[in-house]
């Protein structure tokens, strides 16, 4: 009896495995990310009518008039000020082969936050800035910086800032790889974990605007536009490898190694549905 | 307890007081180094799977730590509880993370 | 190394209002660091503000005090060009002055 249950399993499983291979079998299940972030700017447009698109960058400082206030006095002195002076000093000082991070970089590293992550197609996986900035360290016969500490911060604080208001721009090319990296990375933001069984969705997406004890939740689009920031309850700045690192356990989950497979590709998802979004970063928060 | 007389209960029930008194009181109640060992076992073996399921909770680190501490305390009773405890949660995780595989469609913005 | 001060001023013609964000952790020496130690307390004890040879602002500060402060007030007087020399004095010692010219 038990060897035909596990024959019968055996065959489904055979039988859902060839099924798989095929490309796009099913077409309610095709990935059309297109769709996706026309559905999730649509999402949150509509339940924020009176915010702008643009607008929504700024964070828990878009949900209430209040708050815009108080964001607009404090971007006349932003509290994220020194790091980026850190950032732009570290950003110049050549590496002690004589390199630069210039070198490393399109443009010369300049104005080009909104096109991260990109997909490497040679490598089959999502690039993140962070991940570039400390590859290019590597390269240079630097060490690395923790993901989730200052310099890294500073650094990815000053090239947001010499991107400034350009659309994000986040391109998923025509390789299956890139497209199964943003499906991971959805279901991620979907999936909920932790012992508190949360979704990154079940605050920024449900909850947005409401309060989470004292903080205004931030709605998912244009979250990402603003990292990195100076967050007053870290009393400095963050990355988002150490936001990600901090939701997942705030949620009573032990958070995965920052630029792990699955932030990558969360990052990648994020990023995604948030383009046509101004990079806004660094940002403030309380 | 095996003593037939009454001076015998009585013996063995200053002993268990002295045994009290010297923290030792988890030699009565049963749970033995043994069985710590066995129930701190299912509990790793738990969130290890978990680990494979990318989805560990910190609680349950957290108990699995106090088992061990009061196992280093010689106090077996609560190590075999918190163990147990570390067990259960590790496999609220596991059930968590399956139930997830499709359950996050549901959330999804169409 | 960058002045931990950033000040701001500007003159309406009778008043002046200044802006300025100090650097510095303000440790309270009530908080413990990762391992469980104390980190000793360390912050700014005396911050002052000259315009034109005399205090127009000046503070007393306590470990209560944030990490990073900001301050904002106004002063009367205060022509546009005018110098504002900043400073402040920290419990170990440590200062740092900057002066900024009135806007």
């Amino acid at each position: 009896m038990r060897s035909a249950i596990h024959f019968a399993s055996a065959a489904l499983a055979l039988a859902a495995l060839s099924f798989g291979a095929m490309p796009f079998a099913v077409a309610a299940d095709t990935p059309d990310p297109a769709a996706d972030a026309k559905a999730f700017q649509k999402f949150f447009t509509e339940k924020f009518p009176k915010v702008k698109l643009d607008d929504f960058v700024n964070g828990p400082y878009s949900m209430n008039e209040d708050m815009h206030r108080q964001w607009e006095e404090k971007e006349q002195f932003p509290p994220y000020d020194f790091s980026l002076d850190l950032g732009k000093e570290m950003f110049a000082k050549p590496f002690k082969n004589g390199k630069s991070y210039a070198d490393c970089f399109p443009n010369q590293g300049i104005g080009i936050r909104q096109n991260y992550p990109t997909f490497d197609e040679k490598e089959g996986k999502v690039v993140t800035l962070e991940l570039a900035l400390n590859r290019c360290r590597e390269a240079n016969g630097e060490a690395p910086f923790s993901y989730v500490k200052d310099e890294m911060a500073a650094l990815t604080a000053y090239m947001a800032f010499t991107s400034r208001g350009k659309p994000f721009d986040i391109k998923i090319p025509n390789d299956p790889r890139a497209l199964e990296a943003y499906e991971n990375g959805k279901r991620y933001f979907y999936t909920r974990r932790g012992q508190l069984n949360f979704s990154c969705a079940s605050c920024h997406v449900q909850n947005p605007g409401e309060r989470i004890r004292a903080e205004v939740l931030a709605p998912a689009l244009g979250i990402l536009n603003a990292m990195p920031i100076y967050r007053s309850e870290w009393g400095g700045m963050g990355t988002i490898s150490r936001r990600f690192t901090t939701c997942n356990s705030q949620i009573r989950g032990v958070p995965l190694e920052p630029q792990s497979d699955e932030y990558r590709d969360l990052e990648y998802y994020l990023s995604y549905v948030s383009n046509g979004l101004p990079v806004s970063g660094p940002g403030a928060r309380p | 307890m095996s003593g037939t007389g009454r001076a015998n209960v009585l013996k063995s029930l200053a002993l268990a007081t002295t045994m009290l008194i010297a923290g030792a009181a988890s030699a009565l109640a049963g749970a033995s180094e043994a069985d710590f060992k066995a129930a701190y076992a299912a509990a790793e073996a738990a969130n290890k799977q978990a680990a494979s399921l990318r989805n560990q909770w910190t609680p349950t680190a957290a108990a699995l730590a106090a088992a061990k501490k009061a196992a280093e305390a010689g106090d077996f009773d609560t190590a075999v509880a918190s163990s147990q405890e570390a067990e259960a949660l590790a496999k609220a995780s596991i059930y968590q993370a399956r139930s997830e595989k499709d359950a996050w469609k549901a959330l999804e913005i169409h | 190394m960058a002045s931990t001060i950033r000040v701001r001023a500007t003159s309406s013609g009778e008043t002046t209002e200044v802006q300025a964000l100090i650097q510095h952790p303000m440790d309270s020496g009530y908080v413990k660091d990762a391992k469980g130690d104390l980190i000793p307390p360390h912050f700014i004890q005396q911050l002052t503000f000259e315009h034109d040879g005399k205090n127009v602002f000046l503070a007393d500060w306590g470990p209560a005090v944030s990490k990073d402060p900001y301050v904002k007030f106004s002063f009367k007087g205060g022509k546009k060009g005018d110098d504002l020399k900043i400073s402040w004095v920290d419990n170990k010692g440590a200062s740092d002055t900057t002066t900024a010219k009135i806007q």
